[in-house]
């Protein structure tokens, strides 16, 4: 069957060129954003654009740091990454206790978590901040932290995967007279690791491009993360986009890194996290 | 009595402990918050009454009669309807489009081409609205460069009401591909080969198999990502929040938009919570309705 072969062929060529012409067009913005982040800031108002920098530069990489305070946001936006695994923790023990322990109530109070998925942030938005204001913890970290430390949908993910792993295994090291939590540190936690990966990678991702809480809580620039910082850039320096492009390729390009090193698990913890 | 319930909760204290810490920051910042938030959009309350709570009055329904007043709010409501009708689709149709491309083939460059589509969808929000900005910019953007090559004169992207709202869409639908196409993607790997087979035994040209046996396969995930994008969609914010700041003339304000404004620039509490509970109450509306619309269809 040779015709039906080479229309097989043609397909294929077909699709794939339809899919490099997408490809292109949706990573425009990034190779321009990477490209004009190198030129000097004459070059980038010039007409017609360069597709890459004529005199390559890293001065507005520089500028960041000294013209503009990203060094400290960069270290808030690090303190929120690594509190935001505390918040991680608090999940994976609350999955647990849901799917090993039978426990009065524990349907109801399953229920109420899963409730709290449907409420939309702008709700609580108002409400957070006047508790955070009665609680003294405006303009704090821990304000800025606190409200997204659990997350209803992370403990239901834990739930469903440590629900999976025998009650044999608990109960054997029960009779080996090994505590609670014990037991959870030693044993659940580490044969958790998959689930461990999949949500520590989204929490590292949501927490490094946090930017409504910090802008609501944080007053003052000392406590910007660098989503608010770059808001704050781009209006500060509306007409200097080499500058712009800087910033926003020193917070994207991370994310970039950390999702080619684990591709496979992100696509996979977005396809749990999606499907169910 | 009291004393042994006492005991048996000190003797099970386990699972309590365990999802104590979860429990009570979900409590205090979910569930306490929503009941707050329908109180005070009862109330006046703004930033003199944060300070002094006696200064706080009940005003009944008040708010929410003004806010059928407030042109703004009804702005904020139209632009909200326009960025979902034309958005939702949009983002549906391409992702499954997409995800149908490269389930195509199994080798390499389709999963390079996976990540290629899925970029957009785990960077920062603010970055995207920063390079978009430059893409946009009348002048010096890239766009309007690309188009006087074929003599069109400069386009105003973000400066005239309907093309903003236009140009806020075609970003967002840009950065929302790439989850959804993930999910069709997955569904369309469950899809068993038999299928396909039989299908092509009995001769089915390739628009027949994808009409009648992988879209209707798929309607279980197709249900999904319109329930969530939809509801995604209605709560639309950063994109008008850093681009235009919801100009020209309240063209791209959303409705998230109108909260965060009354609420956080004005300070007036009361009234952006009544807000927000009218777009709480818009988002089970039609979440309902879906989920009834889905119940009445027939079941394979």
């Amino acid at each position: 069957m040779p015709s039906e072969k080479s229309k097989h062929t043609f397909e294929r060529w077909v699709v794939t060129i339809l899919l490099i012409i997408g490809g292109l067009i949706v990573s425009l913005p990034f190779i321009w954003m990477i490209s004009s982040s190198f030129k000097p800031e004459s070059e980038i108002l010039q007409m017609p654009p360069t597709l890459f920098a004529e005199n390559p530069t890293l001065d507005n990489y520089i500028s960041l740091f000294t013209n503009m305070n990203f060094g400290i946001y960069l270290k808030n936006t690090l303190i929120i990454v690594a509190l935001s695994f505390v918040g991680l923790f608090f999940n994976a023990m609350a999955g647990y206790g849901f799917a090993k322990y039978n426990f009065k109530g524990k349907d109801k109070i399953f229920y109420l978590v899963l409730a709290t998925m449907m409420i939309p942030g702008q709700v609580t938005m108002i409400p957070v901040y006047l508790l955070l204001n009665e609680m003294g913890l405006i303009n704090t970290m821990l304000g800025i932290v606190l409200p997204g430390l659990a997350a209803a949908f992370s403990i239901f993910l834990f739930r469903m995967f440590m629900a999976t792993i025998p009650t044999d295994l608990i109960e054997a090291a029960r009779l080996d007279g090994a505590g609670e939590f014990y037991i959870f540190f030693r044993l659940i936690m580490p044969i958790s690791k998959p689930i461990f990966a999949v949500q520590g990678i989204l929490t590292f991702i949501a927490a490094w491009n946090s930017f409504l809480w910090p802008l609501i809580i944080a007053n003052d620039e000392s406590l910007y993360t660098l989503s608010v910082g770059l808001s704050l850039l781009k209006g500060q320096y509306a007409n200097n986009f080499a500058l712009q492009m800087a910033g926003a390729a020193f917070m994207v390009i991370p994310i970039i890194i950390v999702f080619s090193l684990f591709q496979k698990y992100i696509v996979e913890g977005f396809t749990t996290s999606g499907l169910k | 009595m009291l004393n042994q319930m006492l005991k048996t909760t000190m003797r099970n204290r386990h699972p309590y402990l365990f999802i104590a810490p979860a429990l009570l920051i979900l409590i205090l910042f979910s569930l306490i918050p929503i009941t707050i938030a329908f109180v005070i959009s009862f109330t006046d309350l703004n930033l003199k009454g944060l300070a002094d709570w006696s200064s706080i009055n009940f005003i009944g329904l008040e708010n929410y009669t003004t806010l059928l007043k407030d042109t703004v709010f009804h702005k904020a409501v139209f632009n909200t309807l326009f960025y979902v009708v034309i958005g939702v689709p949009l983002v549906i149709i391409s992702s499954l489009g997409i995800a149908l491309l490269i389930n195509y083939g199994k080798n390499l460059i389709f999963t390079v081409f996976r990540a290629v589509y899925f970029m957009p969808a785990i960077t920062n929000i603010i970055a995207v609205a920063v390079v978009w900005g430059f893409l946009y910019n009348t002048e010096y953007g890239l766009f309007n460069y690309v188009l006087s090559l074929v003599d069109v004169d400069k386009v105003p992207w973000l400066e005239q009401p309907v093309l903003a709202k236009l140009s806020l869409i075609v970003l967002a639908v840009w950065k929302g591909i790439g989850i959804n196409m993930i999910i069709f993607l997955a569904a369309l790997q469950g899809i068993p080969n038999s299928y396909y087979e039989a299908a092509r035994i009995d001769g089915a040209k390739r628009w027949q198999v994808l009409v009648y046996i992988t879209i209707p396969l798929l309607r279980y995930s197709i249900f999904f990502v319109t329930v969530t994008t939809l509801i995604g969609w209605l709560q639309f914010f950063e994109e008008p929040f850093i681009m235009t700041q919801g100009g020209p003339l309240d063209g791209t304000v959303s409705m998230a938009l109108f909260i965060y404004q009354r609420g956080f620039q004005f300070s007036e509490f009361g009234y952006a919570a009544a807000g927000s509970f009218v777009l709480f109450i818009v988002i089970i509306i039609v979440t309902l309705l879906q989920f009834k619309l889905k119940k009445s269809d027939v079941d394979y």
